[in-house]
This record gives C-alpha cells, sequence and structure tokens, in this order.
C-alpha cells in the first residue's frame, strides 16, 4: 500500500463554481437579516399549523444525518482499529464539525427567541425528546472540536507567526499548542468514544422527535420503532457520505480518487443498508400500513421514491463489484442513499406531517430555501478553506522526512 | 493515544462514566405535572349554545388583547369560515349546519382542552408547560425559547405562536384564567356566557352532570362525553348531538398524548445504563482491536 500523508491543498481558492457559491451565501444572508428584523412570519411560510418548516426538517435533521461519517469512520478507524481507512477520518471529522456547526446555526436562527438558546443547560426537561437531542448535539458538537484539535496543532506548532504587536503572543500560543497536543494524544480515545455514543444516542432521538406528534403523522412513516431507523439510516449514510466527498475533492484538485479505500468502503455500505431497509419492510409489514401505498397520493408517492430509489437501488448498486470498482458507480450509487436519507428526513417531518385544520399545505418560501441553500453553500466554502490551510486530504507522501512536525520554528 | 497504557485506559474511562451518571441524578429534572383529584374543569354543551361569541369578547378583555366592542361580536359573517384560535384570539365559536333541524345551528367553542397528560408540558424542552394542581395547563414566558415544539406535539393543534414579533415572539394559548381563578374568579367565559352553555366545576363531577345529562335527554345528545377518554382525558369535556368528528374535533385515542416518546426516551435513558453500557463496550473493542494490532506487529 503506498503511503498516504494528510496534508494542505495548494490550489487557488477562487474558482467560477466557488464565486457562484459566494453569491448564494449572500443571497441567503439577506433573507437571514430579514428573519431577524421583521419575524419568523416575515420569511418564512410557517403557520400555526405548521410550526417546523425545512430549517428543522432539512437543516436539522437532514443535517445531522448526513454529519454521520464523522462517527461511522471514527468507530471504523479508531475503535475497530482498522488503520488503512485513517485516511478518510480527517476529512468526515471535519465535514461533521462543519454540518454540526451548521446544525446548531440552523436551530438557532428558527428559535423565535434565539437568544434564549442557552436556557435548556440550566431549565431541564428530562421528558423532552427534544432537550435530550438538543444537549446531546451541543456535546457532541463540542467533542466534535476536540476531536479537531490535533489537527491544529499539527499545522501550527512550531508555526506560529502572528503579525505586528501581536508577535509576542507567539511563544506563549506555541507552548499552548503543545501542551494541547500532548494532552490530548493520552485522553482522546475518551472523546472518540464518547463521539460514537453519542451520536447513537441523537441520531435516533431525532427520530423519538416526530413520535409525541402521534396521528398527526402519517402512519406509513409513524412507528415506535423510528428511533430505530434513524439510527440504522445515519449508520448506512456515513460511508457513502465520506465516499462522495472524497471523490468530489479528488476532482476538485485533481487528485487521483483513492479507490482501494473507497472500494473497501462501498462495500461495507450494502449490509448496512440491507439491515435498514429489513427494519424498514419489517416495520410496515407488522404495522400493515402497506394498505397506503395502494391509494395515489402525495403520501405514498414519496414513500415509495425513498424506499426505491434511497435504499433498494442503491443497496443493488453496492451489491455489484464492478460499481464498487468504478469510482462513478460508486458516486451515483452514494449520492442515491444520500438523497434516500434526506428524503427521509424530509418525509418523516414535512410530508408525513399533516396537522389538523390545516387551511393550506406548507411548501418552503423562497427565504427559507435561500437560507437553507447558502447554508449549504457557505459550509462547502468553509471546507475549501480549511482543506487549504490543515492538513486534512491524504496524498502519498513524496518526501523522505517521516518526523510529526517537519519545520521547527524559531520558538525553540 | 500510541502510548496508552492499560491502566490510564481503565482510570479515564472509569472517570468519564462516574461523570455521566453522576449528571443522570438531576436528569430527573421535569416541569410540575400535577393530576389532582379535585382539579377543575368546563362542561361545554354545544346544544345549549348560540353562538353569541361572548366568550371571546371576554376572553380578550381578560387577557388584555385588543379586541373591537362587544356589539361587534354580533356579526355572525364570521361564521362562514371555520376559525381556529391563534396569537390574537385564544378561544374562537364556530358554527356547523344542522341537517335535523336548519334552525338551530351547532355551535362548537374551541381553545385549550387542557389534557390530564399534556403533550406540551412532555414535550417542551425546557419544561415551560406546566399542569397545575387546578387542572390549568399554563405557559412560562421567562423559560420559552419560541422552539415551537409544543405546537408539533398537541393533538389538538392548539398553541399558537407570534410570528409576525421579531423580538420576543409568545406561545398563546388558554390558559384557563390561570390569574383570575387563583383570585376566586370564575374563568371569563364562563362568567360572561348567557345561557351558561360553558359550566365551570370540578372535572370528577361535570362527567357525573353530563352523563346524567345524557340519561335524562337520551335524544338530544349523543351517547359520548368527548374529553372523558380522549388522550387520557381532558379538562375540558364536551357533550354534542352528533358525532365529535363531524364538529372538527379530531380522531384521538384514548391513550395519553405524549404516548410512547416517553417510554422510548426513559428506556434508552434508564438511569443511563444503556449509555453507559455502550460506553464501556466501545471501550472494550477498541482496546482489544489495539492490542491484537500490537501483538500482530511484534509477531512480525
Amino acid at each position: 500500500m503506498e503511503d498516504l500523508k494528510p496534508t494542505p491543498m495548494k490550489k487557488k481558492y477562487f474558482t467560477p463554481v466557488v464565486i457562484g457559491l459566494a453569491v448564494l451565501v449572500l443571497n441567503g444572508l439577506m433573507f437571514l437579516l430579514a428573519r431577524f428584523i421583521f419575524g419568523i412570519g416575515a420569511v418564512t411560510n410557517l403557520d400555526n399549523q405548521h410550526p417546523w418548516g425545512i430549517w428543522i426538517g432539512l437543516d436539522v435533521a437532514a443535517g445531522v444525518a448526513l454529519a454521520a461519517g464523522g462517527f461511522t469512520t471514527a468507530a471504523l478507524g479508531h475503535i475497530m482499529h482498522k488503520d488503512q481507512y485513517h485516511a478518510i477520518i480527517r476529512p468526515a471529522l471535519l465535514t461533521a464539525a462543519l454540518g454540526y456547526t451548521f446544525v446548531a446555526t440552523s436551530v438557532m436562527i428558527d428559535l423565535g427567541r434565539y437568544y434564549y438558546i442557552w436556557h435548556p443547560f440550566i431549565m431541564w426537561n428530562g421528558n423532552s425528546v427534544l432537550f435530550e437531542v438538543g444537549i446531546c448535539v451541543i456535546i457532541y458538537l463540542a467533542v466534535l472540536y476536540i476531536e479537531f484539535l490535533p489537527i491544529v496543532c499539527e499545522r501550527f506548532i512550531g508555526r506560529v507567526k502572528l503579525p505586528g504587536f501581536l508577535k509576542s503572543l507567539n511563544n506563549p500560543l506555541d507552548k499552548v499548542l503543545r501542551i494541547l497536543d500532548k494532552g490530548l494524544d493520552k485522553t482522546m480515545f475518551i472523546f472518540i468514544i464518547a463521539g460514537v455514543v453519542l451520536s447513537c444516542l441523537h441520531q435516533s432521538s431525532l427520530g423519538t422527535l416526530m413520535v409525541i406528534a402521534g396521528p398527526k403523522m402519517h402512519p406509513l412513516w409513524q412507528t415506535p420503532i423510528l428511533p430505530l431507523l434513524f439510527l440504522l439510516s445515519a449508520i448506512s449514510v456515513g460511508l457513502p457520505m465520506v465516499i462522495m466527498e472524497s471523490l468530489i475533492t479528488s476532482k476538485s484538485f485533481s487528485l487521483k480518487p483513492e479507490m482501494h479505500i473507497l472500494s473497501n468502503l462501498g462495500s461495507m455500505v450494502a449490509p448496512l443498508l440491507g439491515i435498514y431497509l429489513a427494519f424498514k419492510i419489517g416495520d410496515m409489514v407488522i404495522r400493515q400500513t402497506f394498505v397506503y401505498l395502494t391509494t395515489f397520493n402525495a403520501a405514498s408517492v414519496m414513500f415509495t421514491v425513498e424506499l426505491l430509489f434511497g435504499v433498494i437501488i442503491p443497496l443493488r448498486m453496492f451489491m455489484s463489484r464492478q460499481v464498487n470498482k468504478s469510482p462513478l458507480g460508486l458516486l451515483i450509487a452514494s449520492f442515491l442513499v444520500i438523497f434516500g436519507v434526506f428524503l427521509n428526513r424530509l418525509n418523516n417531518f414535512l410530508v408525513a406531517y399533516t396537522p389538523p385544520y390545516e387551511v393550506h399545505s406548507y411548501f418552503p418560501s423562497i427565504g427559507e430555501i435561500s437560507v437553507t441553500v447558502g447554508f449549504i453553500a457557505f459550509e462547502i466554502l468553509l471546507f475549501r478553506i480549511a482543506i487549504m490551510i490543515f492538513p486534512i486530504v491524504s496524498v502519498p507522501n513524496t518526501s523522505v522526512q517521516r518526523t510529526k512536525y517537519s519545520i521547527r520554528g524559531g520558538a525553540q | 493515544m500510541v502510548n496508552q497504557s492499560r491502566r490510564d485506559f481503565l482510570k479515564t474511562a472509569a472517570l468519564a462514566g462516574t461523570a455521566i451518571t453522576g449528571l443522570s441524578s438531576k436528569t430527573k429534572a421535569a416541569p410540575k405535572n400535577i393530576l389532582s383529584e379535585d382539579r377543575m374543569g368546563v362542561l361545554v354543551d354545544t346544544t345549549v349554545c348560540i353562538g353569541c361569541r361572548k366568550c371571546e369578547w371576554a376572553c380578550k378583555t381578560a387577557h388584555d388583547l385588543e379586541t373591537p366592542s362587544i356589539e361587534a361580536y354580533d356579526d355572525r359573517n364570521v361564521f362562514k369560515t371555520m376559525r381556529r384560535p391563534n396569537s390574537k384570539s385564544l378561544t374562537v365559536v364556530n358554527e356547523y349546519k344542522n341537517s335535523v333541524e336548519e334552525k338551530f345551528p351547532i355551535n362548537v367553542k374551541v381553545q385549550c382542552m387542557h389534557c390530564d397528560h399534556p403533550a406540551c408540558v412532555s414535550a417542551c424542552i425546557v419544561g415551560a408547560f406546566s399542569k397545575q394542581e387546578n387542572g390549568s395547563v399554563i405557559w412560562d414566558t421567562d423559560k420559552c425559547i419560541g422552539c415551537r415544539y409544543c405546537m408539533v406535539a398537541c393533538p389538538f393543534q392548539v398553541p399558537a405562536f407570534e410570528f409576525e414579533n421579531a423580538l420576543k415572539p409568545d406561545i398563546k394559548k388558554c390558559d384557563f384564567c390561570f390569574e383570575r381563578t387563583k383570585e376566586g374568579k370564575l374563568p371569563a367565559c364562563t362568567e360572561i356566557c348567557p345561557v351558561e352553555a360553558v359550566t365551570y366545576g370540578r372535572r370528577e363531577d361535570l362527567v357525573k352532570a353530563a352523563h346524567q345529562k345524557i340519561k335524562n335527554y337520551p335524544d338530544r345528545y349523543i351517547n359520548r362525553v368527548f374529553g372523558e377518554y380522549e388522550v387520557g382525558g381532558t379538562s375540558w369535556i364536551y357533550l354534542a348531538s352528533r358525532e365529535f368528528e363531524k364538529l372538527d374535533f379530531p380522531k384521538l385515542g384514548k391513550d395519553p398524548a405524549p404516548g410512547v416518546s416517553e417510554a422510548i426516551q426513559h428506556g434508552v435513558f434508564a438511569y443511563f445504563v444503556p449509555p453507559v453500557a455502550l460506553y464501556a463496550l466501545l471501550g472494550g473493542v477498541m482496546w482489544i482491536n489495539k492490542n491484537k494490532k500490537k501483538s500482530e506487529n511484534e509477531e512480525i
């Protein structure tokens, strides 16, 4: 196996795509500003029958699920100790850290009283599923940042060079980084295991969230095993997310895709998806909800699309050796799984939710869509900045030097 | 992580475990949720209500909400559309055609039902909702963060949010005139009702009275008291001359409104055993895999 080493990417930051994304970010920011000045009602299509829109159903629910690459790769690389996958852990970790940051931000902008976001820390309600999700997500976000710290240390130890009058801080900062690096090296396993446990908890609780809506939710989705389905789908979307991200990064920075790693990852997706499908079908058979599929309406169509294109077809694709060996095949199959989980969260939180007394059905406003799209664009831009600053993406190691910090600065 | 000794590993893992279990003793914190035998309630007799909407005026006046003069409520044109309580009116009266007796339409007053096992109290992330001893389910403005999960949870779709308020939006719903009843006054709507369509009293007595009414006038009522068992019982109960579902009441089961969500939540977190066990399991797997790797390397 060739030797891989995480290295900061060197390339021009601005490309036409990047500029396009920046425009989307600005557009989203404008609507966000309007939300803070004129209120949630002015920007969104929410009403008393539809209290939650895409800011919760997509940004938060789908966002959390699609950031699952962080804990699945941590479990694979660190806990199962499969060293060959270390190359994918850092990009997955970065995606998770960015993803959860945006989940937290999305929750905040959706809160009517966003400045009280700290209330759950001191006002507890152990019966509330949302309380559990909120606390778990915040702790996990902190864990993700801690897991990221060693990368910051690796990049900046011996290279802290602040400009101008901040120069005097260079030495102390370097010392802090070194202490951090040493301390974290010994204790990191605590955070890694905690990250996996916390993920399992809130990924599943996100499913429990809608159980309390009871009969307001379409029976095709409303089931007591929602938490299990959410956890299983999150686990099966983690690796496809990593695969897609790795393929796109390779393309964007003209690197050779790490096919030997990605193919192995791809072959692991099929059994995970299979378990998820088994529970999903089993639940449908036991509760006999398949009768709802015989009528033609939004719910039955969305459910079928979700299951067929989001689970069954990619499952068949990942079972094929040929698909696993071709970058394009992997990309399409991974995209389908991601699409499936994305649609599942959308269905659970918005499509399945049919409240009584609804005057008109909910469809997101231009403002809501703009803010969501802007957030996603911003996340991609930050990802690009981060992989250019920090050693995240692994490239074949060409230098002979093998020491951890190749350049020692003037601090020593 | 590479130089991790076994003892270090166990020590830190144990420490983390204790920290988490320590936390669990506090999570019993939950909002006030009392189910007193003497809780009050209201019996709404939809066969008596004449749709004068004086209760709407009284409610707005009692809660300092903007309202036109009481005479404006005589306008029966509002009945053309079905209305719901919102952030500006906490109770509304709707009108339904009476197929048997055209001259006497059926009027139904709508407001918070004050469930005996309220979904909002269970759901609220900060415990801003509470069920008080006198039966009222009330909301605390000092806690609320405006997440609107109560609106997702409520089986009657009652809590309303001030979507137009950018600075400090409230959740608005009937509070059973908590401030008035505390001073010994009647809830505003029951006080003003000219025909006694809404009767305030101990819930237990009201349920008995409702069944007595059905027994005395079997032709006037259908044999069902809405709210006696729905979602585990509600403090406000209804009598009607026809099926409640035809009067836009939601079709609900007898299980308490929070449903299985609390059971799932407490199952997953039973004394924090499952999360701690998972933590220990993963720690064990990690340790075994690491040692395996090490011995493999030594063999080579």
